[in-house]
């Protein structure tokens, strides 16, 4: 079983709104898998769903092979956008009380986050109430309360939001480990950096249906335009401009050089080889920048939301 | 998964360990005794005030009878206009003037009595004088018909009906009151409950919502579980608490009554005066043997049973509620408008318990809200001690306990949605909704 996560074209309606219509993703074992899509198109609804917190009106679930039922709880951690502990409730408590639920046993659990608060450097907080702590420490704490019982299946939604760079980066750390170790991540989130950094495959939900799925690379090989950067030192720029104007399709380039280079994209059609064009440049001037647009998944994103 | 009996212990814990609910817990017991010593202290005061009242007796019939008492001095004044009499009362600050003009015949006294004073009087006042001056005058009224009056008080009868039902228990009026104190007990303790502790649900739930930490809950267990645990929860929390109040009322009281030597149960109106002096009468004495005695003839073990279960099945009834209004809003605040339904059956039931059971425990309202589930609880309660038929009992508490799954069911619908819900204050028409999503 290559895939551990299977959705099966899952509809789910709320009275006459449809949050979603038919989904269907295939999460592959091991991957970091990014769950993309603007504000309401469905992302929540469907992590809910994995998380059988809502049931769904039609479509099947199947988690490592089988449909998805309550044993399943202890495999998925799942740490929610709208995040929160109980404010009075001390630390090390909770902590113990919410990876209970997850079915440790006490004694477990309690290695477990002695463990993990040694890690994460937090171990001086166990008898601290939530409300004393500041945001990003109550995220910390979020956050091993998610990975604490081992899940094979990982769901973080914005998981490093309140964060600053530094503990952003220790989640980010935490998160390619836990991968390394055999978990499964599911990754939702509108900063397009970290997906670029992270994920291996990408679905894209707008209005409650997919319209796009796979491997990143692919995803971008699919949306790439042939376009090349350049940078060119010629001496007369205007009329290298105008002589390379006729010959392709350019638009005006903007990238920080250290000299003042004639910059551009130029977009290539299938039949022109990038090879051709390197040595036509290097025929008219000093090629200084020469570099392939791969679509960002910004762009992909910004672009395919819009077609639809 | 089963982890009710986990988030149960949870529950309990975090609200005994709330600080507000410990000072509580002690505090309240302490406040509400130094009330009834407040009471107690300020009836004490009110009796040592002295009431002057003027009597200005135009007939002459009259005057003797007012003797001044412990609280109350008459000052029978003479040879004087109504006039200065009202001046002079004034200026001695009495409590009022008692005036009665002067009539020719018994007969045409009814209404040649006034009574002048600054401030209106208060009804004892006036019924006591009211009912002083009647004897007088219907007994001189009697002498002067030629009436004896030892002979009238010696042909006096005294009834007392003997109530029995067809099974041959004996019952009495007294039976009754006991019986409908041990009742009102029971069923306003429960309306209390009700009161308190579902509030503290509510408030439980809301605090989950806000604190946004319900959705990392219920990726783990189910809302029903959570709801269920919650109930019983702080249900159990509400019983100790209850518990240490019944135990430090008690410990308190006792140490009070040593230390300074007040003894509670002379806390006392005037009317508890007067039965007080009635209780020397023997005859009343044999009141107090029969007050033990219908104690001991309440249907103790049926009561205990049917309080037991009604309390726990009408409180659970309640406390879904509760828990679902809590889910559907956001704050407190925008509970008000789902408050109603809960409260209006309550205190219904507590008035028809109190109006139509003392009436006639067996008529047809209040056998009727006996089997209305939302009022079975607490009529049902008060009605018992006046023996209820055991079949009445189990259906009403079949009634009972169905419907409290359907709100327990219908609650965890509204639950299921609404703590994921934010923003929105939803109405009625939307919580409908939610159920069938």
């Amino acid at each position: 079983m290559s895939n551990l996560l299977e959705v099966n074209e899952v509809s789910k309606n709320f009275g006459n709104f449809t949050a979603l219509n038919k989904v269907s993703i295939t999460v592959p074992k091991g991957s970091i898998y990014g769950l993309l899509g603007p504000n309401g198109a469905g992302k929540t609804t469907l992590i809910r769903v994995i998380n059988q917190i809502t049931m769904p009106d039609s479509g099947t679930v199947y988690l490592d092979g089988e449909p998805l039922n309550n044993l399943h709880i202890k495999d998925i951690g799942y740490l929610p956008e709208e995040r929160g502990l109980y404010k009075s409730m001390k630390v090390g408590e909770q902590a113990l009380y919410l990876a209970q639920l997850k079915g440790l046993s006490k004694a477990e659990a309690k290695t477990r986050l002695k463990y993990w608060f040694e890690r994460l450097e937090i171990g001086d907080w166990w008898n601290k109430k939530i409300e004393e702590l500041s945001k990003g420490m109550a995220q910390k704490i979020q956050f091993v309360v998610t990975v604490l019982h081992k899940p094979k299946l990982l769901i973080f939604d914005e998981p490093f939001s309140g964060f600053d760079p530094i503990n952003a980066n220790l989640i980010k750390d935490e998160i390619l480990r836990l991968r390394e170790e055999g978990a499964t991540v599911i990754f939702s989130t509108h900063r397009m950096e970290s997906v670029e950094e992270l994920c291996d495959d990408i679905t894209l939900i707008h209005q409650s249906n997919k319209i796009l799925e796979g491997k990143l690379v692919d995803v971008k090989r699919q949306y790439k335009t042939n376009t090349y950067e350049v940078g060119i030192r010629a001496k007369d720029k205007i009329v290298l401009k105008e002589e390379l104007a006729q010959k392709f399709d350019i638009s005006e380039a903007n990238f920080k050089t250290l000299e003042d280079e004639l910059k551009l994209n130029i977009k290539l059609s299938d039949t022109e080889m990038p090879n051709d064009l390197l040595r036509y440049l290097t025929s008219k001037g000093d090629v200084s920048h020469f570099v392939e647009l791969i679509p960002s998944v910004n762009d992909i994103f910004i672009q395919t939301v819009k077609n639809n | 998964m089963n982890h009710l009996p986990l988030i149960i212990k949870r529950e309990y814990l975090t609200k005994v360990k709330n600080k507000a609910f410990i000072i509580m817990t002690f505090l309240s017991p302490l406040i509400f005794i130094a009330l009834i010593g407040l009471v107690a202290y300020l009836s004490q005061v009110n009796k040592d005030k002295i009431r002057v009242i003027s009597v200005l007796d135009e007939s002459e019939l009259l005057s003797y009878i007012f003797k001044s008492t412990d609280n109350t001095s008459y000052n029978v004044l003479e040879n004087m206009s109504l006039e200065d009499a009202k001046i002079l009362s004034k200026e001695t600050n009495s409590y009022g003037l008692l005036h009665i003009k002067k009539f020719d015949n018994i007969e045409s006294a009814t209404n040649k009595v006034s009574f002048y004073s600054e401030e209106s009087p208060s009804l004892s006042v006036i019924s006591d004088l009211e009912s002083k001056i009647q004897n007088e005058l219907t007994n001189q009224n009697r002498i002067k018909k030629g009436i004896d009056i030892e002979t009238l008080k010696d042909s006096r009868i005294n009834v007392d009906i003997v109530q029995e039902s067809f099974e041959g228990e004996k019952t009495s009026k007294v039976d009754s009151i006991v019986k409908l104190i041990f009742g009102g007990a029971a069923g306003y303790l429960l309306f209390m409950f009700i009161i308190i502790y579902g509030n503290m649900i509510m408030r439980s739930v809301i605090e989950e919502k806000t604190s946004r930490i319900i959705e990392v809950i219920i990726s783990s267990v189910k809302p029903v579980q959570l709801m269920l645990g919650k109930i019983i929860g702080t249900s159990l929390a509400g019983i100790t608490q209850f518990f240490i109040w019944i135990i430090l009322g008690g410990v308190l009281m006792s140490i009070i009554s040593l230390v300074f030597g007040i003894d509670m149960a002379e806390i006392q109106t005037p009317q508890q005066e007067m039965m007080q002096q009635a209780m020397e009468n023997p005859e009343i004495n044999n009141q107090v043997q029969n007050i033990m005695t219908s104690f001991y003839n309440l249907p103790i073990t049926n009561l205990i049973i049917a309080f037991i279960l009604f309390f726990i099945s009408g409180y659970l009834l309640y406390s879904s509620f509760y828990a679902a209004i809590g889910a559907a809003v956001d704050n407190e605040t925008d509970t008000q408008q789902f408050m109603l339904p809960i409260i209006v059956p309550l205190i219904l039931a507590v008035y028809v318990g109190i109006f139509t059971v003392v009436e006639d425990p067996h008529g047809t309202i209040s056998t009727i809200f006996s089997f209305i589930p939302l009022t079975s609880p607490v009529v049902m309660l008060m009605r018992i001690p006046f023996g209820v038929p055991i079949w009445q009992q189990v259906l009403s508490l079949l009634l009972l306990v169905g419907s409290f799954m359907f709100t327990v069911w219908f609650a965890a619908k509204i639950y299921r949605v609404g703590i994921l819900m934010y923003g929105k204050k939803p109405s009625y028409k939307e919580l409908i909704k939610w159920i069938r999503y």
